[in-house]
């Protein structure tokens, strides 16, 4: 495992050498210590990496991630893992604002409580939280899915598209469109699967689910014709 | 983009290392804003009388002149000490006497601000020129609250930086911007609210002394603010005795706070919370939109 620290390396420095990785992998396992709210920390990784962040993580943490596992030990600012693309990243405490805008795949998994809009614009991501997650998540969210194991905020699922919503605890409202669903045996199954990736010890059976009810503009076949 | 921070003791202890504090903390958010910066810093509280921070950008400005022309002017003690282009007097007589006796014979002292326990220092520059200049990390208090400001809208000038009063004792920072001050000022001008600016925050500062002026609470004005006040805003605010922070419903512009046995802190972004003893094993969370946060000395 090789250790860089933020004390006495340049956060610029410590992300050339994880992107260096991407050309010849030689080495597997990273170690990031003295993390004080520094931005942008292991964004754009390209490469089976695992990262661990030590302390906490200011924005866009692990933003872009390609291929790595990157675990912060601590809390994260917002945007944690905007726009994934695939491989895993774990925030170990609590995450602010927009956790794993835009993404289109991987697994963000937020042990703590997560901030607004957490999943905006999701384009395929699979994320799971711990704990509550605030206002108008998931707005607009298109692909993936988005499990709460605690309560969510107001607007959840406001102008959703397909995501798939879980929550366990309440939803303080729903966004426009967004209506609850029948758990059927495949979600409960997807669920599950879900949950044990993530690590998460939560009985898949004490969820709703939450979905479009594609009563928005441009799920009616009429308005095609604007084109 | 602006940076606010915040730093409210719990443990009187702290008191007299308040500034060295809390200097690392104004300074740690000069990425957000490079332009101004000020802090409003609460202690050495005058019991009975006025304490007033007045400003003048010449550093020789005689202000042993002024003070003994208000002392004979209003027959009042008057007692001063200058730091940098600030003078801070501490008079015998009630704030509205006083402030209305310099406005009319020195008009080109600006009244930073009045009350009993506030001192608000601030100039365009860099933060860390600002701390130095005041001598910030030598400063005692209870409270303090500080910006740095990325001016986006109006000038970079005194006029534009934070932290605004409008009132005895209160003072507000703000991070964000107000959709509605235009017709709000109007409406608090009537209400006989003074408006040195043309800024937005300043309004926000107004509107809650008005509600105070009503008879509200602190917690009462700003669930006010949150029905009235229309825009982006993140505030922390200071009175005599408390500390308050509160975020729009919508909640844009960032904030955290983090809590230990001796102090509340708040700021724009955890790296300005670094630096705070103990801040390893504190209480660490971002603040919900349109709660209301508020610690107060009883």
């Amino acid at each position: 495992m090789k250790t860089l620290d933020l004390a006495n390396t340049s956060l610029r420095e410590i992300n050339q050498a994880l992107h260096d990785q991407a050309g010849e992998c030689t080495e597997r396992e990273w170690k990031i210590t003295g993390a004080k709210g520094d931005h942008n920390i292991a964004c754009g990784l390209d490469a089976s990496l695992s990262v661990d962040i030590e302390g906490h993580a200011g924005y866009y943490c692990a933003g872009m991630n390609k291929k790595a596992h990157v675990v912060v030990h601590g809390n994260a600012g917002q945007g944690v893992a905007e726009n994934m693309m695939s491989g895993t990243v774990r925030v170990k405490g609590q995450a602010s604002q927009s956790a794993g805008a835009t993404a289109h795949g991987g697994l963000l998994v937020i042990e703590g409580d997560a901030g607004a809009r957490c999943g905006i614009s999701m384009k395929g991501v699979e994320i799971v939280v711990g704990g509550n997650v605030g206002h108008m998540s998931c707005f607009m969210g298109q692909a993936g899915a988005l499990v709460v194991c605690g309560d969510a905020g107001d607007a959840l699922g406001d102008s959703l598209y397909e995501t798939k919503i879980f929550v366990k605890g309440s939803v303080a409202s729903l966004g426009a469109d967004c209506i609850e669903k029948e758990m059927r045996d495949e979600h409960i199954e997807y669920l599950t699967d879900l949950l044990n990736r993530a690590g998460m010890d939560e009985d898949p059976k004490s969820f709703k689910r939450y979905g479009s009810a594609r009563n928005l503009y441009n799920f009616k076949v009429d308005n095609a014709s604007a084109y | 983009m602006c940076g606010i921070v915040g730093l409210y003791l719990k443990n009187p202890a702290l008191e007299s290392q308040i500034g060295a504090l809390f200097e690392p903390m104004l300074i740690a958010m000069t990425d957000r804003g490079p332009d101004s910066a000020g802090f409003a810093i609460y202690g050495d509280e005058v019991e009975n009388g006025t304490k007033l921070t007045l400003r003048h950008e010449d550093m020789n400005y005689d202000w042993a002149a002024l003070a003994e022309s208000v002392k004979t002017g209003l027959d009042t003690s008057v007692d001063f000490f200058q730091n940098a282009t600030v003078a801070v007097f501490k008079l015998g007589c009630d704030a509205a006497t006083a402030t209305a006796f310099i406005e009319e014979t020195a008009p080109e002292v600006l009244i930073l601000s009045a009350g009993h326990s506030i001192e608000i220092l601030k100039e365009v520059g860099l933060p860390e020129h600002i701390a130095e200049t005041f001598n910030l990390k030598g400063m005692k208090g209870s409270h303090i609250i500080g910006h740095t400001r990325m001016a986006t809208e109006s000038a970079v000038t005194m006029a534009g930086s934070h932290p605004f009063s409008t009132g005895e004792d209160l003072c507000l920072v703000h991070n964000g911007s107000l959709s509605n001050h235009n017709r709000l000022r109007l409406e608090l001008k009537r209400q006989g609210i003074h408006f040195e600016t043309e800024n937005d925050s300043e309004v926000g500062a107004g509107y809650l002394m008005h509600r105070l002026q009503q008879g509200d609470t602190l917690t009462e004005a700003l669930e006010n603010a949150l029905k009235e006040l229309d825009g982006f805003f993140t505030f922390t605010i200071g009175t005599r005795n408390g500390f308050a922070v509160v975020r729009d419903p919508i909640a844009c512009k960032p904030a955290v706070l983090a809590e230990t046995d001796d102090y509340v802190a708040m700021a724009s972004e955890y790296q300005a919370l670094t630096t705070l003893p103990g801040i390893e094993n504190a209480k660490v969370w971002e603040p919900e939109a349109a709660k209301i946060y508020v610690w107060e000395r009883s």
